[in-house]
């Protein structure tokens, strides 16, 4: 196919973007900034959806691919998809449009703006997923920090521009060890193209240090333990959707990167460094659940409860097990879904009460019963019930892990019922017991945009609780080569 | 005969500067005219250079004293294209102190001939002649605003140190006279390949004189208090041009003279650009002018041209010429934003003057924030690919730990450039700015903010212009 579809996806944001630029800003009332942008990036998903059905499942090369010269005999701007990546992109694109209805309530000057920060955050995210390239790879996700950077630092709460610099700051040191390791990879074997390195290969005795540059990245932005510090800060000050979008979608940039980078170009340090992964993964999901389950605040609560749910993705992929990397992209998929969903929960309380503090609400299931039930089933989700996306991808994560290691699979299903300890018992604060607060009363149930998102989340998150086919049919091929190509190469060094 | 046409753009430049001063002495009222001739002459050298030289590989003049290569004619387009903006966008603020006299622009065209002439130069004599002259000027441009105080120490202090340097430079110069018997660059390359203290002794001198004239570090502190002291537009002009120059010499003399004593002044480059990239990331950050401010991020821009240069390879020397000419559109339009923050006739340089900026002024703000990103090397801006350029040479020969310094400084660099985001876009908003700038200053803004931003698009562009420069054969 000739028409280049993955560069309209990312492209046709930056241009919306622009359109709105060229409009004029109005305070107060401006939906029209808004209809744009809904509809820009509705036709982004429509797009997207369009590519996963032509999307052939039967092959793991990569497809729809672009391949032009960039930088002379150097660079060459290189996209494609491939199973594992494409689903990431239909997640950026489907999460991206909820964002935008979402901002009625929360964002109240310089809509405007806000809404060209997000659009062109999206076409950002949606280049780090289409990226075949590593400079390519970097130059999107570099990019994003400038958006999210300005989306926390103009539209967030009272400690943002501490939060705003922590995340850029931490995320930038990580990157530019990255950013050294690329330019180390061309100057080893001449190229930064992603599918000839998979078959050049990159000489073992400089994979360790390569992985460890690309560790720090991508653990910075998973985020792993101990360098998970900046993540509640940044969900905490940054506005509902840039929480959303944080949650949904940039953490799953560093779990996409493992997966196509750190396991497919360093298969040796990757098996070197397993035991340092597991180790950081076990940790992130026993510490941050019962950091979890100490904390006051609703936002902050669900942003340690994304560290313990990144240790399980993490933990999956370096199983390098069938289930495990299956499980570990469902679970990414899922928490994509129903974090985003959490977050926008906490904001339709925090629009009408202007707290997001747990203690200033309970008993509110009488006063507004819509959003309790749909809080409750992203709760559920959130925990891992059978029946819910969320399930799906931490069970194939435990079976991933119990085949490699027997120890690390326990003490991670200890996890799971950490997990259900602190979500459970913030859902009990949140919504049962006792109405002590009389401003409560005041509170209506969800408004029409506000329930169309939360059922938009709700209906991928049971289906795929219960028919997961769809995700792994796309992605089985995919994973499958990866591993056969993970094996091979560790045979013949 | 000699092929006179390949200097003619120094031959014009010269009389022009001969006739404007004689129409300013015979005519009243006479500096609009002088700026705009003077405008015109840079314009007509621009030209005379590319059609004259641009397609020469590598000519000599003079017994070989001058040099006409590929790096000397577009590091004089640069000069030239740098010298024609600054002065361009000089006139409103010249004309609010009521300093819009002929002396500046005569003063601006002859620092630009010396310019030319030190870029050019394959000489030590015919170097330090060049170096002289844009220096005496430089220091008469300093002190241009003499009403003011601060304005006139900062005059004396560049004059002070600079001559210092100057005898530095010449003492090593005649030290490297005294081993090779020539004071042609091609002569003393042949002739110098011994280990001689004494000729390392040279070397240093010399090194340190031009380290002083890029102001790197430890060589700086003159930079900071000339660069807040003096008139803004002269600030700019100090920023960008002399830099070129500079620079274009630092390579030549590296390359030429002392091709064969790499072992000699690698360690000493190596460490100037770390210390310089260091030091101008982390003394920057509590800066509160944005002048000094822009002294200090120069200081660690230089640095980033000079791991470039210890590369020892045509490729560092590529990048590092890469990095200048993205460096010199950065700041030129750093610079016109800070023209544009004028209310009634005064100027305003503190970072806290940014405050809240994009309520009132959104359009400059935004290109403050692409500029401010770009000088903090964020893809997919300009800034990256300078560093991005200078680090794939760097690490092409292995010099990790530059590498590494270099890539965590820009993290501290980082750091205070993202403090002024803070200040324009998260803080209080002031009282609005006047918004009747000129439109040449208008236009320097949108099309170098347009460059930074879209230079992603393009990058070969400019690769394929400097990789004719191929010092090392």
């Amino acid at each position: 196919m000739n028409f280049p579809i993955l560069s309209s996806l990312i492209l046709l944001p930056t241009v919306g973007a622009l359109f709105l630029f060229f409009t004029k800003d109005k305070e107060g009332n401006n939906s029209t900034a808004k209809y744009v942008a809904l509809f820009t990036t509705i036709v982004n998903f429509l797009i997207s959806i369009y590519l996963w059905i032509y999307f052939d499942q039967s092959t793991s090369s990569f497809q729809f691919v672009e391949d032009r010269t960039w930088i002379e005999g150097f660079i060459n701007y290189k996209v494609g998809v491939d199973g594992i990546s494409i689903l990431f992109i239909i997640l950026t694109t489907f999460i991206t449009p909820l964002c935008i209805i979402s901002v009625n309530n929360s964002i109240k000057n310089r809509l405007r703006d806000f809404l060209i920060a997000i659009l062109i955050m999206e076409s950002f995210m949606i280049g780090v997923f289409c990226a075949l390239d590593l400079v390519v790879f970097y130059l999107f996700f570099e990019a994003g920090l400038i958006p999210m950077f300005l989306i926390i630092g103009i539209w967030g709460g009272p400690k943002r521009v501490y939060s705003a610099f922590k995340f850029f700051l931490y995320t930038l040191l990580g990157s530019v060890l990255m950013l050294v390791a690329i330019i180390s990879i061309y100057w080893i074997t001449g190229t930064t193209d992603v599918v000839q390195l998979y078959e050049l290969g990159i000489d073992a005795k400089y994979q360790n240090l390569l992985w460890l540059a690309f560790f720090s990245s991508f653990a910075v932005k998973t985020p792993m333990w101990p360098v998970h510090t900046w993540l509640p800060d940044a969900h905490v000050e940054a506005p509902t959707a840039g929480s959303v979008l944080l949650a949904a979608i940039l953490l799953k940039m560093a779990g996409y990167g493992f997966i196509r980078f750190s396991l497919g170009l360093f298969p040796v340090a990757s098996e070197v460094f397993t035991p340092l992964i597991y180790t950081l993964s076990v940790i992130a999901i026993i510490f941050t659940s019962f950091i979890a389950l100490m904390q006051e605040d609703m936002k902050k609560l669900i942003a340690y409860s994304s560290v313990a749910h990144m240790g399980f993705v993490t933990l999956g992929i370096f199983t390098l097990q069938q289930q495990g990397i299956e499980g570990s992209i469902i679970q990414m998929i899922s928490h994509g879904l129903v974090s985003a969903a959490l977050f926008l929960c906490v904001g339709v309380v925090y629009d009408r009460m202007h707290s997001r503090m747990i203690n200033s609400y309970g008993g509110i299931v009488t006063i507004i019963p819509k959003y309790s039930i749909l809080f409750m089933l992203f709760t559920l989700a959130a925990l891992g019930l059978p029946g819910t996306s969320g399930f799906i991808g931490e069970f194939l994560i435990l079976m991933g892990a119990f085949k490699d290691n027997f120890l690390v699979a326990v003490i991670a299903s200890l996890g799971v019922i950490l997990g259900a300890a602190y979500m459970l018992w913030l859902y009990k604060r949140v919504v049962f017991g006792k109405l002590n607060n009389e401003d409560l009363k005041k509170m209506f149930d969800l408004n029409r945009s506000e329930y169309l998102i939360l059922s938009c989340l709700a209906v991928p998150t049971l289906f795929f609780g219960f028919y997961p086919d769809p995700l792994i049919n796309t992605i089985e091929v995919s994973v499958t080569d990866l591993i056969n190509m993970h094996n091979t190469n560790i045979a013949s060094k | 005969m000699e092929n006179l046409n390949l200097v003619l753009p120094e031959i014009f430049i010269s009389l022009s500067i001969m006739f404007l001063l004689v129409l300013g002495v015979f005519k009243k009222n006479s500096s609009k005219i002088t700026f705009n001739l003077s405008l015109f002459t840079i314009l007509i050298a621009a030209i005379i250079t590319i059609n004259e030289t641009f397609s020469v590989s590598r000519e000599t003049l003079f017994n070989e004293s001058v040099v006409i290569d590929s790096m000397s004619s577009l590091m004089k387009i640069i000069t030239l294209i740098g010298g024609f903006l600054v002065l361009v966008i000089s006139s409103t603020y010249l004309k609010t102190f009521k300093i819009y006299n002929i002396e500046y622009p005569v003063l601006i065209l002859s620092s630009i001939l010396g310019m030319m002439v030190m870029i050019s130069s394959n000489d030590l004599i015919v170097f330090y002649m060049g170096l002289e002259l844009q220096s005496l000027a430089l220091y008469v441009l300093a002190t241009y605003n003499r009403d003011q105080l601060k304005s006139s120490e900062a005059g004396l202090k560049y004059f002070v140190l600079s001559a210092l340097s100057s005898g530095l430079l010449l003492y090593g110069c005649s030290l490297v006279y005294g081993f090779s018997g020539s004071t042609n660059f091609d002569i003393i390359s042949n002739q110098l390949n011994s280990n001689e203290y004494v000729l390392t002794f040279g070397i240093v001198f010399i090194l340190v004189g031009l380290a002083f004239k890029i102001s790197a570090v430890p060589f700086h502190m003159w930079a900071p208090d000339v660069y807040e002291g003096s008139p803004t537009t002269v600030t700019l002009f100090f920023t960008i041009v002399p830099k070129i120059a500079a620079l274009t010499v630092f390579i030549r003399f590296l390359y030429v003279p002392f091709q064969n004593l790499i072992d000699q002044w690698q360690m000493i480059i190596i460490f100037l650009s770390i210390a310089s990239m260091v030091f101008g990331a982390v003394a920057a950050i509590g800066q509160t002018n944005i002048k000094r401010l822009i002294a200090y991020s120069s200081i660690g821009h230089i640095g980033y041209t000079l791991a470039g240069l210890a590369t020892a390879s045509n490729e560092g020397i590529q990048s590092s010429i890469i990095y200048i000419s993205i460096y010199v559109v950065m700041n030129l339009a750093l610079f016109s934003c800070l023209l544009m923050l004028r209310r009634k006739d005064q100027y305003y340089e503190d970072i806290e003057d940014l405050s809240g900026l994009s309520k009132n002024h959104p359009l400059l703000s935004l290109c403050l924030l692409v500029i401010l990103f770009s000088l903090a090397g964020i893809p997919p801006l300009a800034g990256f690919f300078a560093k991005f350029y200078v680090f794939k040479a760097v690490l092409e020969q292995s010099m990790f730990f530059l590498a590494i310094v270099g890539l965590l400084s820009t993290v501290i660099a980082a750091f205070y450039y993202l403090r002024i985001i803070k200040i324009i876009y998260f803080d209080k908003e002031k009282d609005k700015y006047d918004t009747d700038h000129s439109l040449w200053l208008k236009f320097s803004l949108t099309v170098s903010t347009i460059l930074i931003l879209l230079y992603f698009i393009f990058p070969s562009q400019l690769i394929e212009v400097v990789s004719r420069i191929n010092i090392i054969s």
